[in-house]
């Protein structure tokens, strides 16, 4: 009988090429993602140092970052200077003999939502991007991080990684989530209470009742936001659903029926470097509040003392109620909520309603152009028009500010994406981060708005 | 990479928890696909006033006479989380940065640093607030921060540390190791044909 292993281990040890002099580990890399914003960088310093792509048949890239989302977009960006970004990654990948999904292809769409879509992303594997929130891809069960460009160069150009084993931990969900309370709402949770550097070491494997009860769209929000507990990656098992997900995408295998398939779990016993027990029946809708992802609060708390620089930046007291707090904007996109289900269910509250005539800026950015049709196929984009937000072609969006289209000056915008810091949607922006619900729910409202009280 | 072995210096406190990367260079001041040109930008919402006009704020610890000139950067938990961009390394080095201390860093951000010869350095918080504007020394060889009479160990794993003394290129070092990667390879091909996908048209 073999030692119980975690599926980090699993995963680790199916990896293993080689044992260096000084006591770190070549881990071979299955797939490797780049985007317009570092990959051209990447592709560009290994084509001058004279080294090939190993394989770049395992290598893919996407225009996501600064693409215009608008209508009728080409190769010009709203940020002065981006359209050099995407001719020079389209010239390069060219070059390099990489899979690029172009700004005009119909598979474009933001890395960590067209990877699953297309099946680049399988359970067991090994993947990297030069993009911190590739630990979404883990939701499938692979072993996905992201890493910085220098990083990048060396997995295409060795197949390997040089890495020292990561420590393991395991949040457990028990029990089940409430009506109106989503996987982004248990990842603030796990900020707020752990704090945001609570995972550094960790690769993170998700479990528990409440996470096999997510589907794959709502798994890779919870794994997305791995990359803000400081841990290097997000894990969740793969399951029946993982697979039936999966099953015949243009890159991934026509069936799982292989035995394989059926190991890549946690065995019974293994033991983890640190185990977290959170109730999912006690989370509620969560909001930020200050400038990092652990300034969370409950939809019905108040703002607690945090640092007088979060307050000052964000302009609200310690002991202030955050719900009703009047925002600005409205943003419903990234690779953390903006999948169809995601849209769904921010569809279901605006449907038949308008936004507040306090909203001066409200957007819906697909995750994919795979996603905005079958939106559009359901109708969902007319609810969005019709409830006052803009629809708009695929992409990164205003997730960030890269200096082009932003926000009105003194904004405080209520968004579905994973980052609130300060000046993160452009300078003095006041985001308040949290699920499509609850953006939705505050944009009818004009104000931070739980949205639970929308739910018939 | 440019070697680490021991640096001396003045050391720049900017003592605050969670420092993104966004705040170190944000993606507006990301303006080529080169890796240079980032200096500029660096720590811009903070070191700028106004940071369309370059307005030095005169409060922020780099803008004060004291650090001109300075290699090492103090700061609070969870230096350089948030995106994985490498520009932040390649901003602070550009504008003379070579070591940062900190409590913890965030892990994309400090295999960065190793793989470019920027040493982040970790001591805890109570360690790190008597440094602020003193004149330090960082010896990589002995693992150690002396300030001082005061001499504080810091831990940091084998391999990057001879890989920073001795400035080497991980891919150079690693394609060492090519006939171990593809003896790998070829016995993976059997066991999972599915990861080898065909050649792009």
């Amino acid at each position: 009988m073999t030692q119980p292993r975690t599926l980090l281990a699993k995963i680790w040890d199916a990896h293993h090429v080689a044992d260096t002099a000084a006591g770190a580990t070549l881990i071979a890399i299955d797939r490797v993602f780049l985007h317009e914003r570092t990959g051209a960088s990447a592709l560009k310093s290994l084509a001058a140092a004279g080294r090939p792509v190993l394989d770049p048949a395992r290598v893919f890239a996407v225009m996501d970052h600064i693409v215009d989302t608008r209508p009728g977009r080409g190769d010009q960006t709203l940020m002065q200077g981006g359209q050099a970004f995407i001719t020079e990654t389209r010239e390069a990948a060219l070059a390099a003999g990489i899979r690029l999904f172009d700004v005009t292809d119909r598979d474009q769409g933001i890395t960590h939502v067209i990877s699953p879509e297309l099946g680049i992303v399988l359970p067991g594997v090994t993947l990297v991007a030069p993009d911190s929130h590739t630990c979404t891809q883990g939701a499938l069960g692979a072993l996905a991080w992201g890493i910085g460009s220098s990083e990048a160069e060396h997995a295409m150009a060795t197949g390997v990684l040089r890495l020292a084993r990561p420590k393991t931990m395991r949040v457990t969900f028990k029990g089940r989530l409430s009506p109106g309370v989503t996987p982004k709402d248990m990842a603030l949770t796990l900020l707020a209470t752990h704090g945001a550097a609570g995972g550094s070491g960790y690769v993170v494997e998700f479990a528990g009742e409440a996470v096999g009860a997510l589907d794959i769209e709502g798994r890779m929000t919870l794994c997305n936001m791995a990359t803000e507990f400081a841990a290097m990656t997000g894990i969740i098992a793969p399951d029946e659903k993982t697979y039936a997900y999966l099953a015949g995408r243009r890159y991934a295998p026509a069936t799982f029926d292989d035995p394989y398939w059926q190991t890549l779990r946690t065995d019974a016993g293994a033991v983890f470097d640190r185990e977290i027990i959170i109730d999912a029946s006690t989370i509620a809708p969560m909001v930020s509040w200050g400038t990092s992802p652990e300034h969370c609060v409950a939809i019905d708390g108040t703002v607690p003392q945090g640092p007088a620089r979060a307050h000052e930046y964000i302009a609200l007291d310690a002991g202030a109620p955050i719900k009703g707090t009047p925002i600005d904007a409205a943003f419903i996109g990234s690779c953390t909520n903006a999948r169809l289900s995601d849209l769904r269910r921010a569809a279901a509250i605006l449907r038949g309603r308008r936004v507040s005539p306090a909203i001066r800026k409200a957007l819906v950015v697909p995750g994919s152009m795979a996603v905005k049709r079958a939106a559009e196929a359901e109708g969902l984009d007319k609810v969005f028009i019709d409830a006052g937000f803009e629809w708009r072609m695929s992409g990164c969006s205003l997730c960030f500010y890269a200096g082009g289209e932003g926000f009105e000056p003194g904004s405080r915008t209520i968004s579905s994406t994973n980052r609130n810091f300060e000046g993160r949607q452009g300078p003095g922006i006041r985001t308040h981060i949290a699920s499509p619900e609850t953006v939705a729910a505050s944009a009818l409202a004009g104000a931070i708005a739980d949205p639970r009280e929308r739910l018939a | 990479m440019t070697p680490f072995i021991t640096l001396a210096s003045r050391a720049i406190p900017l003592l605050r928890d969670n420092i993104d990367t966004d705040a170190v260079i944000p993606s507006r001041e990301m303006k080529t696909t080169g890796r240079t040109g980032l200096a500029d930008g660096l720590f811009a919402p903070w070191r700028y006033g106004d940071a369309a006009a370059r307005t030095p704020d005169p409060t922020f610890a780099l803008n004060q006479s004291q650090a001109v000139g300075q290699r090492i950067l103090l700061a609070g938990e969870n230096f350089g989380c948030g995106s994985s961009r490498e520009h932040a390394v390649w901003a602070l080095m550009e504008w003379g940065i070579a070591c940062v201390i900190a409590p913890s860093f965030a892990p994309i951000f400090k295999a960065n640093a190793l793989r470019n010869g920027l040493l982040p350095v970790a001591l805890s918080g109570e360690l790190i607030a008597p440094l602020a504007w003193e004149e330090i020394t960082v010896d990589l060889p002995s693992q150690t921060v002396t300030c001082g009479d005061a001499i504080h160990r810091f831990e940091i794993e084998t391999e990057p540390k001879e890989m920073l003394i001795e400035g080497l290129d991980a891919i150079d070092l690693t394609l060492k190791s090519r006939p171990e990667i593809d003896a790998w390879t070829e016995a993976d091909k059997a066991l999972r044909p599915w990861i080898y996908l065909e050649k792009h048209a």
